[in-house]
């Protein structure tokens, strides 16, 4: 039994370099559906805090409003057709699993705010998803400071449902659970209000480093 | 249950209560030898404790399952809830030994403790012969095995710590916030892999319990033929029956 404790302490300490040499274990298994199963293999938990994976209908719309001159909705194919931003990051869960060089395109999100013109007042963001329940915050320096995108592709394809489709946040330097999924607005404020598991206890600011990165990215 | 328990027997008290001929009627008669009766294997107490953790950890793999696999995300979703449900169901799963260690009424289960921590040269033997031979007649080699074989000490002291690094890593990724990023991996690189493991292991013990139904009937009954005992735990037979003159006398 303390033998177990012992391997289990060893563990926490060098289980990151043990994680990264199972992951290339594991690497020739890629698509036969175990390293899905097998942790460390270096893939996506999909999350997700309502029953199931909620569904955008064809009618979908990402709306921007709150304290903005020109309110407005953009529909998947108005995104596509501003300029693409394509990103290569890890995603860090704060829960401690993370993928390496995940692709993202989408669009900058302080461009696609600039375009309904906020007000000097309005420095926060708050989003809010078509799940009905989650939501999230990010002011607008840090929107800025991350490059934090609209993402409407991931890993090559268009963002799956799993993943948040049609289009979800990704905010590079932060856990994931800033990258909110299954986007349906954002009101900008002049308050920050926490979001769904911040107001359950994690960190509004969900730097991955515990600060904003010294240079920006 | 079927068995008749002759009233002599009840009078001894607590577990040990050996039996002339409480024999079971009509459960596989033919494994059986004449010596009939029947021990107390597991008391009261090591019953209610064994099916709360049975039942914990059955909560504790569908709700894990449910927070780490996507296909069931997708299914069941509502993240906050299972993982608080799979959170309180590990904080909870220590209780159910730690009261029955509190009090007189675990003395049984102290007892067992104390001899599933216990090695024998024998078990060490059988250990190293890789445990083949066993306890099964017929084969010429009949081990001197205690009440548990050197598999469920080793099953013991394997869960026992396997438990405790789970609930550690657990309360580490629970209550994150003091811990550095690299911790947290960590931590849930071992969650992950041990609970895997620990799955595995009690799969293979609840396959061990339902191919020996009179093993997995004395976790519902509390009693174990003597026929049983002298095939697979002849020195606790020994134990049991041996110590008081009267006990062997109406057993044999």
């Amino acid at each position: 039994m303390l033998g177990m404790l012992a391997l289990g302490a060893a563990g926490v300490v060098v289980g990151p370099s043990l994680e990264q040499g199972v992951s290339a274990a594991l690497e020739p298994l890629q698509g036969s559906g175990l390293t899905g199963v097998l942790p460390g293999g270096g893939g996506f938990i999909e999350y997700t805090v309502v029953a199931g994976f909620p569904a955008a209908g064809r009618d979908y719309r990402l709306r921007v409003d709150g304290l903005v001159g020109a309110p407005a909705s953009f529909s998947l194919d108005d995104l596509e057709a501003m300029p693409a931003v394509h990103l290569d990051r890890t995603f860090q869960c704060v829960t401690g699993w993370s993928v390496p060089d995940v692709h993202w395109v989408g669009v900058r999100l302080s461009d696609l705010v600039e375009r309904t013109r906020p007000e000097p007042t309005g420095t926060v963001l708050h989003f809010t998803s078509f799940d009905g329940v989650y939501t999230e915050t990010l002011t607008r320096s840090q929107a800025e400071q991350t490059g934090a995108l609209v993402a409407y592709r991931m890993l090559g394809a268009p963002l799956t449902r799993g993943h948040g489709g049609p289009v979800r946040l990704y905010v590079p330097e932060m856990f994931g659970y800033k990258s909110i999924k299954w986007l349906s607005s954002i009101t900008v404020t002049d308050r920050v209000e926490p979001g769904y598991w911040e107001r359950n206890g994690y960190p509004v600011d969900a730097w991955i480093d515990g600060h904003p990165p010294t240079t920006a990215s | 249950m079927a068995g008749t328990h002759p009233p002599g027997a009840a009078s001894r008290p607590g577990r040990g209560a050996a039996a002339r001929s409480g024999h079971p009627a009509g459960t596989g008669a033919a494994e059986r030898d004449s010596a009939g009766g029947w021990l107390l294997r597991f008391d009261r107490v090591e019953r209610v404790v064994h099916w709360l953790n049975a039942s914990l950890f059955a909560l504790l793999v569908l709700t894990g399952a449910a927070l780490y696999l996507t296909p069931l995300q997708s299914l069941i979703g509502r993240r906050e809830l299972v993982e608080t449900v799979h959170v309180y169901a590990g904080m909870a799963l220590p209780l159910p030994v730690l009261a029955a260690l509190s009090g007189s009424w675990g003395r049984g289960l102290r007892a067992d403790l104390a001899r599933i921590n216990r090695w024998s040269a024998e078990d060490r033997r059988w250990l190293r012969s890789g445990g083949r031979g066993g306890a099964r007649r017929g084969t010429g080699v009949r081990w001197r095995l205690g009440k548990f074989n050197p598999g469920q000490k080793l099953n013991a002291a394997f869960s026992a710590g396997a438990g405790l690094v789970m609930l550690g890593t657990g309360c580490l990724l629970r209550w994150y916030r003091p811990f550095p990023l690299d911790w947290r991996v960590g931590a849930t690189f071992v969650h992950n892999w041990l609970a895997l493991l620990f799955v595995v292991v009690v799969a293979g013990h609840v396959i061990l319990a339902v191919s020996d139904r009179d093993a997995m009937g004395s976790m519902l009954t509390g009693r174990i033929d003597v026929s049983w005992a002298a095939t697979h735990a002849p020195a606790w037979l020994d134990e049991e029956v041996g110590t008081g003159a009267p006990a062997r006398e109406r057993s044999r």
